[in-house]
């Protein structure tokens, strides 16, 4: 969902995420016109000058681009890069988010927002509907769990179906951890529920998918905490 | 496994918990956290230092606080004072505040980094686990810049652990794609591929994820990494389902690591080595033969680990595009999971195949699907399956199948969720349109498009309707009957008001010998409905009586009836009531041969992108519309327009609302002063005769606005390139003719014994629109008609190439002032008449810089204090010359206010002289100027001094005035 951009103009270097190659145009355009045109290197004057003409559409867009920085113009090309998996949220059927992870760096608003938004959605569908859904540039996988809906958002060209075992591989583990997991020992133990998720997923890949490592490694952790607490 | 106890000792943070959730209501909620909060506050500042285990007490209490979605502003010293303590438990807990509370406090993050390093440098893995979950947790620059050099190392040293490798490989991944300048891989990448080797299957899970980032960036340097991922999934594909003991999910073997390696290889194109590519095709070969088989396990997360694996493997067929055999295969497998019983899996299928459509080889395969996705459309019970079916008949759509699907689509319409119907009628029109061969099938599609989902059916669908209808003259018949038809019912939606209004009065003739449509008749129907219509439509209807008019002359007294009453003539709308004025004044006054031409059929439209597709194009992002366009590509003949524009460089055509916004923003920049004025042309021509022009101009481009302004310019027909002869030299009485329009906007700029140029303009600030008619005082064609504006050396646009025997066009400029300028911008004529020798003649346009004045009223003593201000010699310019006019009071004050600027009373002592003030405005800069003009009746002559706040315009306007008196 997010494209990533760095530029350096005069020394200065910025960086932009955008929703959209499109709100990255307009957002490029003030940033031009700020920093004077005058200097614009070619490919991005043609790419700017073939959609400014979209600068009605562009405006229409809910951009949530963070501008960090001064003045952006790229030398020699501009990088765009994609996140995965964008972020995963646990809440309850009362509408309660009990975890959240982001992997893309969002405001609190925008996750606020996002999250009021995706919970309303996902809590209105009905049960035998299927597990995706598009939901503005992204895809939604989600699952619903006894009490407790896991929901990921990932991106247009991945793999949905890796996705809700991506999910389900979580749940195990948790289960595994906690002795049939329940909505209560997650809410207690947040922090442990965290925990696995950063030894399973990382930045928003798997980082490890064999269910005796991570919780190997869980272990350890453990172990080292009752040796602290004994020390 | 340990067992857990609860909250790990924190027994207070158990207890808060507990309260929270036993608070009935929110405001409770929120009146015990604000209790706690003070509680951490006062502790944290308290004077008494804090254990370990207190203060990561607080931190996780503070923590759950902001994960129920309050905002905290405290704790992140504490947080970062528990990341340096020697207790694991206490560092992790420090380690997860920061992570989700990160705060880019520079202060904090120097310290947040100082305990990374630290820990990073234990050699003590869990700790450097730890570390490095924290920065791709977090992965701002700051941290990107402290530790993008160090994590390769970690990442591939010999003694590094296996977990550490891991955290490290997407530590790295994260950190590259916040900044890619940072993390420079050069000397590590081949170490890096080669982790693809790496005994330890978690190790390779992870930093495949990096190498395919890495490669999607630099798929040069990652090359070698294609060959060694397929052997590994070679490997993993073979393998029986227990090798790979604990990588194996419900007897599936590493179902994780095998999608990853298959979307690496799909940053590649087919390998070129024939051993590895044959290894290749035999794993996809037995991933689709795996399919086949009887599942492993009843479990739904067995299939769907096998077919995440399968649909990763169809995608990179579908990469490949280049292996009918497989294509053909996955096509079949798809069609199977169409009827699957999992919703999952049917969404999934109807999806993939919506990119199998687009291949040639496999595009005849999916279309025996048709059957099951109609099915699909009109069974299913979720909307988000039913909208990827309706995607999948619009993928498969040729012109074999297009009646039917459309067919299917128009009645999907009727019941289909609100959410997709704009989508849903775009797709209709454009379908009917591409695929039409008869004409009156796409009309009958587009109108039942109105009357089915009349709301949803935007400007661009109808305005392509009357486009169509307009350039075929075998369908003007059709269409007039049927919108005659569909007028009738009861209720009708607006739109369908406007596509009958616009053909009726354009083609209405053509059904008018039937008595149950005679001109009356349709004249009534049509305005049985005005009443109901919004502003925009009852303006259109207008146009359309006025045609009417000329149609059939027997409507005349009707009609004149209509527009005279007090409903129209007097109506508060401006543009309505404009129209009604104008067309009732031009039906009496106008004789039959003046209205004859005056409300001529509209001309064909140029040929042109369809501006539904372009429409379609933006609403469903760059994604979508690859397929469009490949079906473009491939399936090119045969459509309706015929237009061959439709390449993929037409993805960014301006929106037609957007139009203006794109050709102002290419005009030239801080272009020198010389060719300051910008001048832009767009162009209609309407077949006017000149007197009509100037009072019809107004009215009926608004009629036809919504099709006139669509991207015009660039797509005229390339035979209309001005011939390659150089531009004569302007005319010697150039400038004189420049100075007649010093004071005043409109007139005729030029006039010999065949042709005659007359202007209109206006000018608002630095902004100006200049009309220019040329009128054929002959009575045969001009051909290869070109004018050619250049400011010198500037853009150039080509006009209707002919010009009919005693007709009119109209061109239209668009100006804009980037700076002051002395040198009016050049037209250049050139046409030939019929066995005449060509005709090439330049003028120049009549655009000073006293156009761009914007008056300015002063009092006496502002004057003054100006006139001083501008004291310096080059400011002033002063000329004294004979009177060449009358020096009538009232011709002077005329010719002062035509020039722009206000013209100030009591200001001079002397009354007998004239003062103005006035700023020109210049999209640079703005120009102060103010002007005195000292008569002596006597002598006969003037004394002119200017001064402003530039010299060059005080010396350019002193030049320009002195020829006006």
């Amino acid at each position: 969902m997010f494209e990533v951009m760095k530029f350096e103009w005069a020394g200065r270097s910025g960086l932009i995420a955008f929703r959209s190659s499109q709100s990255f145009v307009c957002c490029l355009i003030s940033a031009l016109t700020k920093a004077g045109t005058t200097k614009t290197c070619q490919p991005i004057k043609i790419i700017m000058f073939a959609l400014v003409a979209n600068q009605k559409v562009v405006r229409d867009w809910p951009c949530f681009g963070v501008v960090l920085g001064g003045s952006f113009l790229p030398r020699g090309g501009y990088t765009v890069l994609l996140f995965k998996m964008q972020f995963m949220l646990l809440f309850s059927r009362q509408g309660k988010l009990r975890l959240q992870k982001w992997y893309v760096p969002l405001s609190d608003k925008e996750k606020k927002k996002i999250t009021r938004e995706l919970v309303q959605t996902v809590l209105a569908r009905k049960p035998k509907m299927c597990s995706f859904l598009e939901w503005r540039d992204l895809k939604i996988v989600y699952k619903r769990y006894a009490s407790l809906y896991f929901c990921c958002a990932i991106e247009d060209q991945d793999n949905e179906l890796i996705t809700l075992e991506i999910i389900h591989r979580y749940v195990e583990l948790l289960d595994k951890y906690f002795g049939s997991v329940c909505e209560l020992d997650i809410i207690f133990n947040f922090e442990k529920a965290y925990f696995i998720l950063d030894e399973f997923l990382l930045g928003g890949e798997a980082q490890e998918t064999s269910k005796k490592n991570v919780l190997k490694a869980i272990e350890q952790a453990d172990l080292l905490q009752e040796k602290s607490h004994s020390a | 496994m340990p067992a857990v106890s609860k909250g790990d000792g924190m027994r207070g943070l158990a207890v808060f918990i507990s309260d929270i959730r036993n608070c009935k209501s929110k405001e409770a909620e929120i009146k015990r956290i604000n209790k706690e909060l003070a509680n951490i506050r006062s502790k944290f500042k308290g004077d008494k230092a804090l254990d370990g285990y207190s203060k990561k007490k607080y931190v996780c209490k503070l923590l759950f606080i902001f994960l129920l979605g309050h905002d905290i502003d405290f704790g992140h010293m504490e947080a970062v004072n528990l990341l340096s303590s020697n207790k694991y438990t206490e560092k992790q807990i420090g380690y997860l505040f920061i992570s989700v509370l990160v705060n880019s406090n520079s202060e904090l993050i120097r310290l947040i980094n100082n305990a990374i390093k630290n820990d990073l440098s234990s050699r003590n893995p869990t700790f450097m686990c730890l570390a490095l979950h924290c920065i791709a947790n977090v992965g701002s620059r700051e941290m990107a810049e402290a530790f993008a050099s160090e994590i390769p190392r970690i990442l591939v040293a010999g003694d590094t652990m296996d977990s550490v490798k891991q955290s490290a490989a997407l530590c790295l991944l994260r950190l590259y794609k916040t900044s890619p300048d940072l993390v420079l891989m050069g000397e590590w990448t081949s170490r890096v591929v080669h982790l693809l080797n790496d005994q330890h299957m978690g190790v390779v899970t992870a930093a495949i994820s990096l190498i395919t980032c890495l490669s999607q960036k630099n798929p040069d340097e990652f090359k070698t990494c294609v060959s060694l991922a397929v052997s590994r999934l070679s490997r993993i594909v073979s393998s029986a389902s227990t090798d790979l003991q604990d990588y194996t999910y419900y007897f599936v073997p590493a179902p994780w690591l095998s999608c990853k390696l298959l979307r690496l290889l799909q940053c590649y194109p087919p390998p070129e080595d024939g051993a590895v590519k044959g290894r290749l095709v035999e794993c996809l070969e037995t991933i689709l033969n795996k399919a086949q088989e009887p599942p492993k396990s009843k479990k739904v997360q067995h299939s769907n680990a096998k077919n995440a694996i399968l649909f990763e493997a169809i995608s990179l067929i579908i990469h490949y595009d280049s292996e009918p055999n497989l294509l053909v295969r996955a096509c079949n497998q798809l069609g199977q999971f169409l009827q699957h019983r999992e919703t999952n899996l049917r969404y999934l299928a109807l999806e993939s195949m919506c990119t199998l459509a687009s291949s040639e080889f496999s595009h005849e395969a999916v279309k025996t699907h048709i059957e099951t996705v109609i099915n699909a459309l009109k069974t299913e019970r979720d909307v988000s399956v039913r909208q990827r079916a309706a995607d999948l008949l619009y993928a498969m759509c040729d012109r074999s199948n297009a009646k039917q699907i459309v067919a299917e689509m128009l009645s999907y319409l009727e019941t289909a969720d609100y959410s997709i119907r704009e989508e849903m009628v775009l797709k209709v029109a454009i379908l009917a349109e591409k695929y039409a061969v008869d004409y009156s099938w796409y009309v009958d599609t587009i109108l039942n498009l109105i009357r089915i989902a009349g709301d949803y059916v935007s400007e661009e669908v109808w305005y392509r309707v009357i486009q169509i209808v307009i350039n075929r003259d075998d369908v003007q018949g059709y269409a007039a009957k049927t919108v005659f038809e569909a007028l009738q019912a009861p209720a009708c939606h607006e739109n369908m008001v406007k596509v009958g209004g616009y053909i009726l009065g354009e083609f209405g003739n053509l059904i008018a010998g039937d008595p149950r449509s005679s001109p009356l008749v349709q004249f009534n129907l049509l305005h049985s409905k005005f009443h109901l219509c919004s502003v925009p439509t009852r303006a259109l209807l207008l146009s359309a009586y006025i045609k009417f008019i000329n149609l059939f002359p027997e409507t005349k007294a009707t009609i004149q009836e209509v527009l005279r009453c007090d409903s129209q003539i007097r109506n508060s709308d401006v543009e309505l009531q404009q129209r009604a004025v104008e067309y009732l004044k031009l039906s009496s006054i106008a004789s039959t041969d003046v209205l004859a031409t005056v409300l001529e059929e509209m001309p064909p439209f140029p040929e042109r992108e369809s501006s539904i597709l372009a429409k379609l194009k933006k609403k469903k992002g760059p994604g979508a519309v690859s397929v469009t366009e490949l079906d473009d590509g491939k399936r090119e003949a045969g459509e309706l327009n015929g237009g061959g524009d439709r390449g993929p460089d037409t993805a960014s055509t301006p929106s037609p609302s957007a139009d203006l916004l794109g050709i102002r923003s290419a005009a030239p920049v801080g272009a020198a002063q010389t060719n300051a004025v910008a001048v832009i042309s767009h162009f209609h021509s309407y077949p006017f005769i000149p007197y009509l022009s100037c009072c019809l101009s107004a009215s009926i481009p608004a009629l036809f606005c919504g099709l006139s302004l669509h991207p015009c310019p660039v797509l005229w027909p390339p035979s209309s390139a001005p011939p390659s002869e150089d531009p004569a030299p302007p005319l010697s009485e150039a400038d004189e003719l420049l100075n007649k329009f010093v004071c005043k906007n409109n007139g005729v700029l030029f006039e010999n014994q065949l042709l005659q140029i007359g202007i209109k303009s206006e000018y608002r600030q630095n902004l100006g629109r200049m009309y220019l008619f040329y009128g054929n005082k002959t009575s045969v064609q001009f051909a290869s008609f070109t004018t050619t504006v250049s400011c010198p050396g500037e853009l150039h646009k080509p006009v209707e190439p002919l010009v009919e025997g005693g007709a009119q066009i109209q061109q239209v400029l668009n100006i804009e002032c980037i700076t002051d300028f002395s040198d009016a911008p050049l037209l250049n004529i050139k046409f030939s008449r019929y066995g005449g020798a060509l005709q090439n003649l330049t003028l120049k346009l009549p655009v000073t810089i006293n156009k761009f004045f914007q008056p300015t009223e002063m009092s006496s003593s502002d004057f003054f204090q100006r006139w001083k201000q501008l004291s310096q010699p080059q400011q002033e310019a002063q000329k004294i010359f004979k009177a060449n006019h009358s020096m009538d009071t009232e011709v002077l004050k005329a010719k002062l206010l035509g020039l722009g600027t206000a013209l100030l009373d009591n200001i001079d002592p002397n009354p007998e002289n004239y003062v103005c003030a006035g700023v020109i405005q210049t999209k640079s800069q703005q120009i102060g100027c103010l002007l005195r003009l000292e008569p002596n009746a006597q002598a006969q002559m003037y004394r002119l001094t200017l001064r402003c706040s530039k010299d060059t315009v005080s010396k350019r306007l002193c030049e320009l005035l002195a020829q006006q008196f």
